[in-house]
C-alpha cells in the first residue's frame, strides 16, 4: 500500500525517508516539488499527485509535508488517514510533531514507523499500543538510559495487541482514579454584511481524559441525547447501546482521547453568541477601518478571549487603529490584522477603529475582507447538551469525576 | 590498553550524540560527508566492541544515516554480526539496517538467516512476530523456501498476532517469487478462515494482493466477515469492505434493476424497523419464493448492508468512505441517502481528507443529486479554504443547483465574485453560467449578472464574463443584440486574448443582429492585427471571412487587407487559415466549388456547448480509489464488476452452523428481543421454565443434583428447540436451515402448549410473574445475589420465592453495563427468571498442593486443597482446606496466621488457632479466601509460637469458580448474551481414546469446578458455573467436530478468567 514516506520540510529538504518495500530514489519527490512550486501557499498543494510510475499522496502539517508514495491503487483517504495519525503519534510522544522534534527523536520516529507499518499496511497505530512497545521518551528516562544504556523499548509482548479491548493495556493502576470529560462545542457560522446568518451549525467532541485502574466500564448518559444528530465514535464505544438507549457505553482507552465527535442537528436553531458590526471602506490611497463588537445571545455568560483577524488586500501598505479595548498588531508582510480583545463587557462595547494607508498609485481592492473572530464562553454547550451521569461498573473504588463544558468558535466568519 | 581506548571514544560519541544528534540534517551536507568517511571506521569499531551501550549507539548513529538517506551500506559486515546481540533494541535497529541493505548484500545477509530460524521458535509471541517480519522483509531470493517454510508455521501459530505477522508476509513473499502464488493461496485459504478480528483484516489484504479473483475463497468466509467486520481494525476494515464490495458486485443482483419493484420496496426496506422486514424476509424465504418473482434482496447482501452501516459513524475517514463506496455501489437506491450525512461529516476534518471527499461528492452529485440537498450549506465557501477545495465545493454548489435551491446558490455565488482570489472569481463565474445554462428558469437573471460584471474594474472577471456570455449567448442567441453591442464595444478596452477571441466570434456569428458595429469591429482590429495574439487574430479571420459573406460591400476590402497581413505571419496555423479562408471567400479566378458553399459553410448553425460538471465522467471508476482520485487508471485498479444477469447460487455461503458461533454481535442481542411476535412466545417459554425449574428443583432437594437434570429431560428437549430457533432467529444468515427449522419451531411451540394445560392462557404467565416490575432491569442479577446470600439453605429455588430480599446496595455496581443493557432492554413480556441454582460439585480433588515445605517449615509441613464447597465464612469466599503435619517429634504450638498480604479486596478469613499440633500428628483446618475472582496469589505467613513462615496460596482458575444448574435453554439465552469481548474459544485435538462423554465430562469438572449441562446435541459439551466472589456467570462449550478435533468456547465477564479456562481446558483436553 504505502511503499515509502519521505518528510519535507519548508525549505524543500527532504530530511527524512523510509521505506518499506524497496528503496525509490528521492527524485520521485521532483514531481512533487514541481507541484509545490505551481501553488500560491503550502496548503494549495493538490494532496494526490499522479506521476508517471507512482503516486504520490501527502498531507501537510507542522509546516511538514509528508509525502507517501504508492505504486498500485489504493484508497486515497486510506493513506491520508494514516499519515494524519502518524503525525497525531509523534505528536503524542514528543508533545508536537514539528520538524526538531522529529530529528531530536529520530531512533523512535523510525522504530514507531517500523512499528506502525509492515510492507506498507498497517499494523499497530493504536498509541496505547505503541507506548508499550516502544516507551514515549521522557527527561528521566533519557537520563537513565544514557546512564544504564538501557533502552527504550519494552521487552514485553504488549497485553493489548491480544485482548479484546485493543485500545486497552492491561494492569493500568492509578492512586487517585479521575475522570475528567471536556464537552467542546464549535460554532461553524458565515455571518453576511448584514449580519444576518447565511450558515451556522454546532459541532461538538467531548475529549477525555481518564485514569482509571483496571478495566473500568463505563455508562455516560445525556439529558437530551435526541439533539445529537450525526455521530462518530471511538472504536470503543458500543454502538448498539447508543443506537437503542442513546446512552455511551465504553471500556476506555487510558489517559486522553476524543470519544466522541457530533454534529448537531440543523433543524435546531444555533445562538450566534458575538456580533460583529464592521465598517470598512476603501478609497484612493487610504481607507476608514471601524469595527465593534459585542455580545448576542450568550445565556449570561462572559464572551472571553475573543480575537479579530482579518486577513487585508495586498494593497494595504499599514493601519494606524485605535482600540478601546485590548490590543492589536497589524503584519504588513502577510497582510494580518489581529485585534486581541479579549473579554466583552457588555456596558462598553469593544471598537477598534482608525485609518488605512495604501500603496500609492494602486487602485483601492474593489471588496471588503472578510473577518473571522475567535471567542470563548466557558461553562456553557451552545447546543444546550448536558450529560446526565456517569456510572463505572466492573471496579470497586470510586472514580473522581468531572464535567466541563466549552463553547468556541469554530470557523466563525463575517463578510463584510 | 582497548578498554581504556573504548571508553574513550563512548565519552566521545556520547557527547557526539547528545549535542550530534539533534543537528541532523541541519549540518551542511557536504561536510557530513566528508567527516562521514572517517565516522564509519568509529562506527565499526563501536559496533565491534562488547559493550551494548556503544553498540547501541553506533546502531543510532547509523539508522539516523539511514533515516536520512545516506549510505551506509558499507557497515553491512559490522552489523550484520550484531543481529544476535541479546540487547532488543540494538536488535531491532539492525533490523531495520538489515530490511533496508541486505537487497544490496545478499551473501552477507544469509549469515543473518540462522537467527531469525532461532527466533522463529521463541517462546515469546513478539520475537516470533519481528523475526517473521524482518526475514520476509529482507528481499533476497534465495531465502524463498525458508521463508515458505517459516510462513506455513506461523500461520497456525497460537498467536494471533504472528498469524497477523504471517499474513503481511504473504504479499512479500509473492512479490518475491511470483511462483510460489499457488502454495500462498492454499496459505491464504487457512487466513481466511481465521476468526480473530486481528487477524482477518491482513489476510484480507494479502487476498486482494494475490488473488482478487478467487471469490470461491471467500464464499464459505462471508457471513463471518460481515459479522466480524465491527470489531476489525479500521485499516483491515477498509480493505474488507472494499472487497466485499467487489464481492457483492459478482454474487448478488442489482437491487436497482427493476426501478418498479425497487419503489415497491422502498416501503419494505426502508422501514424503520429493520427486524421486521427481516422476518418478512424469513418468511418469504419459508414459503420458498421461486426467485421470479420480482426481486429479493438475497439476505446475504442485506446482511452486507447491515452490517457496514454502523461503521458509518466510525471516526476513520477512510471506513466512512469505504461504506459510503459500498452502498453507493451496491444498496438500493432509496438506501443510498443514508451515507451523505456522513461525508457532510468528514469536511470538518483535516484538509486533506476535505479534498478527497468532497471530490467523491462531486461525483455523486453529477448522478444523486437529491442526496446532498439538504447539506447544500455544507459545501459554501469560506475564505479560508484552500483554492482546490474552493473548485470542488464550486462544483458540487453546481451540481446541487436546483430550481428551488438555485436563488440561493446565485446569492452565494455573488459573493464569491467580489473575492479577491482571481482563480476562484473566474471558477465562479463558470458556475454561474452553468447554473444559468442547467436551469433555464434563471437564465436571464445569471444573463443579466454576467453582463453587469462586464463593467467590474478586474479585467480578469470581465474576461471570464465574455467567455461564459459568449457560452450563453450561444444557446439562446435571440434577442440579445443589446448584450452583443455592449460586448462589442468592450472590444476596444479589454486585453484578455480569449475574451477578445470570444467578441469576436460572437459578432462575427450574429453580425446580422449588429449590422453596423460588426464592420467597424472588424476595422479597428484589422488596424491593430499584427499585435494581436494568435487566438485573436484567428477569429479576426474568421470575423472577416463571415462578414464578407454576409455583408461583402462594406467589408471586401477589410478582408483582403486581413488575409494578406495573415498571409506573412509568423504562426503557420495562421498563414494556413487565411490560405484556407481565401480559398472560399475570394478565390483568385473564378468561384471554386467551394466557394459556393462558403455561406453553409461559415454560417452554419452551430450546435451549443453543454456545460457539464467536469466529474461527469468519473463515475466510470470505483468511488473512493485512487484511479477515481486522479481520473485515469491507476495501476493495479481493476474496474468494478457489473451485477450478474442471474443471481450465483447462494447456498455457496452457507457454512456448518454451530449455534453460538452464529451469535452475532455483541450488541445485536439486544434489539432481537423486541422482534414483533416474539414476546408472547418467549412469555411462554419463560413461564415453561419455571414451571419445569420448579419442578426439578423439589426433586433436587431430595435427591442429588445429577438427576435434575434428567428429570426434566423431556422439558428440556422442547425447550432445546426453542432455543435453536432463538438462535436462529437471531442469526439471520442461515437462510435455508431457518426456513425449515421455524417451521419446527412452530410446531413445537404448539406441542408445548397443548401439553401443557397451565400455560394455556397467555396472559396467565405475566400475571405469575413476579411483582417487582420496576426493578425489572437489575432483577436477574439480583437473584444470582440472593442465592448467594441464601446459600447456606441449599439449594432453595429462588425464582419462585417472591419475597423481596433487600439487595445489597453494590449489587448494581457489579452489574456489568453489557447485561445491564440487556436487562433494561427487556419488555416485561420477554423478561425471563434465569433460573441458576448452585449446585454440589461434579468431582473433588483429594491431591493437595503444598503450602510450606516441612524443610523450610523445620519439620512443620502445610498442604492445602480446594474443597469445592460452599465457604462457611462468606459466600464469596473460596473454601480451602490446610492440612499441617508435625513431623518433628516434639509438640508445636499456637499454629495461627499471621500478618496477611493480600492485593488489594482481597479478603482471607484465618482459622481457629492451633493450640499444639503433637509430633507425628496433622490436622485439619479450613480458611475462605476472597480472591475477587483473579488469580492473584493470597499471600499470608503461618506463625508459629516462635517463628514466622511466608506462605502464598494461588489458585487454579478453575477454583474460582462454583458448579451451577441450569436448563440448555437458559444456558443458550445466557452464552448469547455473553458474545465478543466477553466469549473466548480455543481449538484443541482430543486424544481419541479420550474422545468420550465421560472422560471429556470428568476432565473438565476436575479442572474447574463447573457442572455439565444437558445437551441436546451429541459431541456438544456444556458446563456452567459461576464466579465464587463476583457471581458471574461462566459458561464453557466444549464442541468435538470428526477428527477428534474440540472447539473450546468459554462464555464469561470477566474476560481474564475466560481466556486463562480456555487455555487450561485446551491443555487438559489434549493430555494423552
Amino acid at each position: 500500500m504505502i511503499h515509502s514516506l519521505f518528510m519535507i520540510n519548508s525549505a524543500g529538504d527532504i530530511f527524512m525517508e523510509k521505506h518499506w518495500k524497496s528503496v525509490i530514489s528521492r527524485s520521485v519527490c521532483d514531481y512533487f516539488f514541481e507541484e509545490q512550486q505551481k501553488a500560491n501557499s503550502p496548503e494549495d498543494v493538490n494532496p494526490v499527485i499522479s506521476t508517471p510510475h507512482h503516486y504520490l499522496i501527502h498531507i501537510y502539517r507542522e509546516n511538514i509535508y509528508f509525502v507517501a508514495v504508492c505504486t498500485t491503487e489504493v484508497p486515497p483517504l486510506f493513506v491520508i488517514e494514516f499519515l494524519h495519525r502518524v503525525v497525531d503519534t509523534f505528536t503524542d510522544y514528543f508533545g508536537d510533531g514539528g520538524e526538531t522534534a522529529i530529528k531530536d527523536n529520530y531512533v523512535i520516529v523510525y522504530e514507531l514507523l517500523e512499528e506502525m507499518l509492515d510492507n506498507g499496511f498497517p499494523l499497530a497505530t493504536e498509541s496505547n499500543i505503541l507506548k508499550e512497545l516502544i516507551k514515549p521518551p521522557n527527561i528521566l528516562r533519557t537520563v537513565v538510559n544514557t546512564v544504564t544504556g538501557s533502552s527504550n523499548l519494552a521487552d514485553t509482548l504488549p497485553t493489548g495487541q491480544l485482548s479484546n479491548v485493543p485500545w486497552r493495556r492491561a494492569g493500568v493502576k492509578y492512586t487517585n482514579n479521575e475522570a475528567y470529560f471536556d464537552v467542546i462545542e464549535e460554532i461553524d457560522a458565515i455571518i453576511d454584511k448584514q449580519g444576518s446568518t447565511v450558515f451556522a451549525d454546532i459541532q461538538g467532541v467531548i475529549d477525555c481524559c481518564v485514569k482509571l485502574s483496571g478495566m473500568p466500564d463505563l455508562t455516560l448518559s445525556f439529558m437530551n441525547p435526541r439533539i445529537l444528530d450525526d455521530v462518530s465514535f471511538h472504536p470503543c464505544v458500543r454502538f448498539k447501546r447508543w443506537e437503542s438507549e442513546r446512552v455511551l457505553s465504553f471500556v476506555p482507552p487510558d489517559g486522553n482521547f476524543r470519544l466522541i465527535s457530533y454534529h448537531v442537528g440543523s433543524q435546531n436553531m444555533v445562538a450566534i453568541p458575538v456580533y460583529v458590526k464592521p465598517n470598512i471602506s476603501f478609497r484612493e490611497g487610504g481607507g476608514r477601518f471601524d469595527v465593534t463588537v459585542g455580545p448576542k445571545q450568550t445565556m449570561g455568560k462572559l464572551v472571553e478571549s475573543v480575537v479579530i483577524t482579518c486577513a487585508m488586500p495586498k494593497v494595504v501598505l499599514n493601519m494606524n487603529l485605535t482600540p478601546t479595548q485590548g490590543t492589536y498588531t497589524f503584519d504588513p508582510v502577510a497582510k494580518v490584522l489581529t485585534w486581541d480583545v479579549g473579554k466583552i463587557n457588555p456596558q462598553k462595547l469593544p471598537n477598534l477603529r482608525g485609518n488605512i494607508s495604501l500603496q500609492s498609485g494602486s487602485p483601492p481592492p474593489e471588496s471588503n475582507p472578510a473577518i473571522s473572530v475567535q471567542f470563548k464562553i466557558q461553562q456553557m454547550a451552545v447546543s444546550g447538551l448536558k450529560v446526565n451521569r456517569l456510572d463505572m461498573y466492573g471496579e470497586k473504588y470510586k472514580p473522581f469525576k468531572g464535567v466541563k463544558y466549552l463553547t468556541k468558535a469554530g470557523n466563525f466568519q463575517v463578510r463584510t | 590498553m582497548s578498554n581504556g581506548g573504548g571508553s574513550y571514544n563512548a565519552q566521545n560519541d556520547s557527547r557526539a550524540g547528545s549535542t550530534g544528534e539533534p543537528d541532523m540534517g541541519t549540518e551542511p551536507t557536504g561536510g557530513f560527508f566528508s567527516a562521514d568517511y572517517k565516522k564509519h571506521d568509529d562506527l565499526k569499531q563501536m559496533l565491534d566492541s562488547n559493550k551494548d551501550n556503544l553498540k547501541l549507539e553506533a546502531m543510532k548513529r547509523i539508522v539516523g544515516m539511514v533515516a536520512k538517506g545516506k549510505d551506509a551500506s558499507d557497515l553491512f559486515a559490522a552489523v550484520v554480526k550484531n543481529v544476535v546481540s541479546k540487547n532488543i533494541e540494538v536488535k531491532k535497529l539492525v533490523y531495520v539496517y538489515l530490511v533496508r541493505y541486505a537487497e544490496e548484500q545478499q551473501d552477507l545477509a544469509l549469515l543473518s538467516i540462522a537467527t531469525f530460524q532461532r527466533a522463529l521458535k521463541d517462546p515469546n509471541q513478539l520475537i516470533r512476530a519481528s523475526a517473521l517480519r524482518v526475514l520476509s522483509s529482507i528481499r533476497v531470493p534465495v531465502i524463498v523456501p525458508i521463508m515458505m517454510l517459516a510462513l506455513k508455521d506461523s500461520v497456525v501459530d497460537m498467536s494471533p498476532y504472528v498469524r497477523k505477522t504471517a499474513a503481511h508476509a504473504i504479499p512479500k513473499l509473492y512479490s518475491l517469487d511470483p511462483e510460489q502464488k499457488d502454495q500462498l493461496i492454499q496459505v491464504i485459504e487457512k487466513l481466511l478462515a481465521d476468526k480473530t478480528t486481528l487477524v482477518v483484516g491482513s489476510a484480507v489484504m494479502a487476498f486482494e494482493e494475490l488473488c482478487p479473483d478467487r471469490v470461491d475463497l471467500i464464499h464459505k468466509n462471508y457471513r463471518k466477515l460481515c459479522n466480524l467486520l465491527v470489531d476489525v481494525e479500521e485499516w483491515g476494515q477498509v480493505v474488507i469492505i472494499n472487497m466485499l464490495t467487489r464481492y457483492a458486485r459478482t454474487q448478488f443482483l442489482d437491487p436497482n434493476q427493476q426501478d418498479v419493484v425497487a419503489d415497491d420496496d422502498k416501503n419494505f426496506y426502508g422501514d424503520e424497523d429493520e427486524k421486521d422486514s427481516e422476518e418478512e424476509e424469513e418468511d418469504e424465504e419459508k414459503e420458498k419464493t421461486p426467485p421470479k418473482k420480482p426481486y429479493m434482496m438475497d439476505p446475504d447482501h442485506r446482511l452486507l448492508l447491515r452490517n457496514t452501516k454502523p461503521l458509518l459513524q466510525s471516526r476513520n475517514a477512510a471506513v466512512v468512505m469505504a461504506v459510503a463506496q459500498l452502498y453507493h455501489h451496491i444498496a438500493p437506491k432509496s438506501e443510498v441517502g443514508l451515507v451523505a450525512k456522513a461525508l457532510v461529516r468528514l469536511l470538518r476534518s483535516h484538509r486533506e481528507i476535505q479534498h478527497v471527499v468532497l471530490s467523491n461528492v462531486a461525483t455523486l452529485t453529477t448522478i444523486r443529486k437529491g442526496m446532498f440537498e439538504p447539506y447544500l450549506k455544507s459545501f459554501f465557501v469560506r475564505p479560508s479554504d484552500p483554492i482546490h477545495v474552493r473548485t470542488l465545493k464550486l462544483e458540487i454548489l453546481t451540481n446541487l443547483a436546483t430550481e428551488t435551491s438555485i436563488s440561493t446558490i446565485l446569492r452565494e455565488f455573488q459573493t464569491y465574485v467580489t473575492s479577491s482570489d482571481k482563480d476562484f472569481v473566474a471558477a465562479t463565474i463558470q458556475a454561474i453560467g452553468r447554473c444559468a445554462s442547467s436551469i433555464s428558469e434563471v437564465t436571464e437573471t445569471c444573463l443579466n449578472g454576467l453582463v453587469g460584471l462586464l463593467s467590474n474594474r478586474n479585467e480578469y472577471v470581465v474576461a471570464e464574463s465574455v467567455v461564459v456570455i459568449k457560452k450563453l449567448l450561444q444557446m439562446q442567441p435571440d434577442s440579445h443584440s443589446e448584450i452583443i453591442q455592449h460586448m462589442a464595444k468592450l472590444a476596444d478596452t479589454i486585453t484578455v486574448p480569449m475574451a477578445r477571441a470570444s467578441i469576436l466570434w460572437m459578432v462575427g456569428e450574429y453580425s446580422d443582429r449588429v449590422p453596423k458595429i460588426a464592420p467597424d469591429l472588424l476595422r479597428k482590429m484589422a488596424k491593430n492585427f499584427i499585435n494581436e495574439e494568435d487566438i485573436v487574430k484567428l477569429q479576426i479571420l474568421n470575423l472577416a471571412a463571415k462578414l464578407c459573406i454576409t455583408n461583402p460591400k462594406q467589408t471586401k476590402l477589410l478582408c483582403q487587407y486581413v488575409l494578406n497581413l495573415a498571409k506573412y505571419d509568423q504562426n503557420y496555423d495562421i498563414r494556413d487559415r487565411a490560405r484556407f479562408i481565401r480559398q472560399l471567400v475570394s478565390p483568385a479566378g473564378e468561384k471554386g466549388a467551394l466557394g459556393k458553399h462558403a455561406k453553409k459553410i461559415f454560417l452554419a448553425s452551430k450546435p451549443a456547448p453543454v456545460l457539464d460538471s467536469s466529474f461527469k465522467d468519473r463515475d466510470q471508476w470505483q468511488l473512493g480509489s485512487l484511479s477515481h482520485m486522479i481520473n485515469q487508471r491507476a495501476s493495479g485498479y481493476s474496474p468494478l464488476p457489473d451485477f450478474p444477469a442471474t443471481a450465483p447460487d447462494p447456498t455457496v455461503r452457507n457454512v456448518e452452523v454451530n449455534p453460538w458461533q452464529q451469535v452475532p454481535m455483541p450488541w445485536a442481542e439486544k434489539t432481537h428481543k423486541k422482534k414483533a411476535g416474539k414476546p408472547k412466545k418467549e412469555a411462554f417459554y419463560s413461564d415453561e421454565e419455571e414451571e419445569s425449574e420448579s419442578e426439578s428443583d423439589s426433586e433436587e432437594s431430595s435427591s442429588s443434583s445429577s438427576e435434575s437434570g434428567s428429570e426434566s429431560e423431556s422439558e428440556d428437549d422442547s425447550k432445546s428447540e426453542s432455543g435453536s430457533d432463538k438462535e436462529e432467529k437471531k442469526s439471520d444468515e442461515e437462510a435455508e436451515s431457518s426456513s425449515s427449522s421455524s417451521s419446527e419451531s412452530e410446531s413445537s411451540s404448539e406441542s408445548d402448549s397443548d401439553s401443557d394445560s397451565e400455560s394455556e392462557p397467555d396472559t396467565k404467565p405475566q400475571k405469575k410473574t413476579p411483582p417487582p416490575k420496576s426493578k425489572s432491569s437489575a432483577k436477574p442479577k439480583k437473584e444470582a445475589k440472593q442465592e448467594v446470600s441464601l446459600l447456606d439453605l441449599e439449594d432453595i429455588d429462588m425464582s419462585s420465592t417472591s419475597a423481596p430480599v433487600p439487595t445489597p446496595a453494590s449489587a448494581l455496581d457489579v452489574l456489568s453495563p453489557s447485561l445491564a443493557s440487556d436487562l433494561q432492554g427487556l419488555s416485561i413480556n420477554d423478561k425471563k427468571d434465569t433460573a441458576i441454582s448452585v449446585t454440589t460439585p461434579m468431582f473433588v480433588s483429594t491431591t493437595s498442593h503444598e503450602l510450606l515445605h516441612r524443610m523450610t517449615g523445620e519439620g512443620l509441613a502445610a498442604n492445602y486443597r480446594f474443597t469445592r464447597g460452599t465457604c462457611i465464612y462468606s459466600t464469596s469466599m473460596v473454601p480451602v482446606e490446610l492440612t499441617f503435619t508435625n513431623h518433628t517429634d516434639s509438640p508445636v504450638s499456637n499454629i495461627r496466621i499471621g500478618e496477611k498480604k493480600l492485593q488489594a479486596g482481597m479478603t482471607l478469613q484465618e482459622f481457629p488457632e492451633i493450640p499444639t499440633l503433637p509430633g507425628g500428628g496433622s490436622m485439619s483446618v479450613s480458611i475462605g479466601i476472597d480472591f475477587k475472582d483473579t488469580i492473584q496469589p493470597a499471600n499470608f505467613q503461618i506463625c508459629t509460637q516462635d517463628r514466622k513462615y511466608n506462605v502464598s496460596i494461588k489458585p487454579p482458575v478453575g477454583e474460582l469458580l462454583q458448579a451451577v444448574t441450569m436448563s440448555e435453554a437458559d444456558f443458550t439465552a445466557q452464552q448469547s448474551k455473553l458474545t465478543g469481548m466477553n466469549e473466548n474459544s480455543g481449538k484443541a485435538s482430543i486424544p481419541s481414546q479420550h474422545n468420550n462423554s465421560k472422560t471429556i465430562t470428568s476432565r473438565i469438572s476436575e479442572l474447574a469446578n463447573v457442572a455439565p449441562v444437558f445437551s441436546s446435541q451429541d459431541g456438544l459439551y456444556r458446563f456452567a458455573g459461576k464466579t465464587v466472589s463476583g457471581g458471574t456467570l461462566l459458561l464453557v462449550t466444549v464442541k468435538v467436530g470428526e477428527d477428534n478435533s474440540a472447539s473450546i468456547t468459554v462464555n464469561c465477564e470477566k474476560m481474564a478468567i475466560c481466556s486463562m479456562l480456555v487455555k487450561e481446558v485446551k491443555q487438559k483436553l489434549s493430555q494423552a
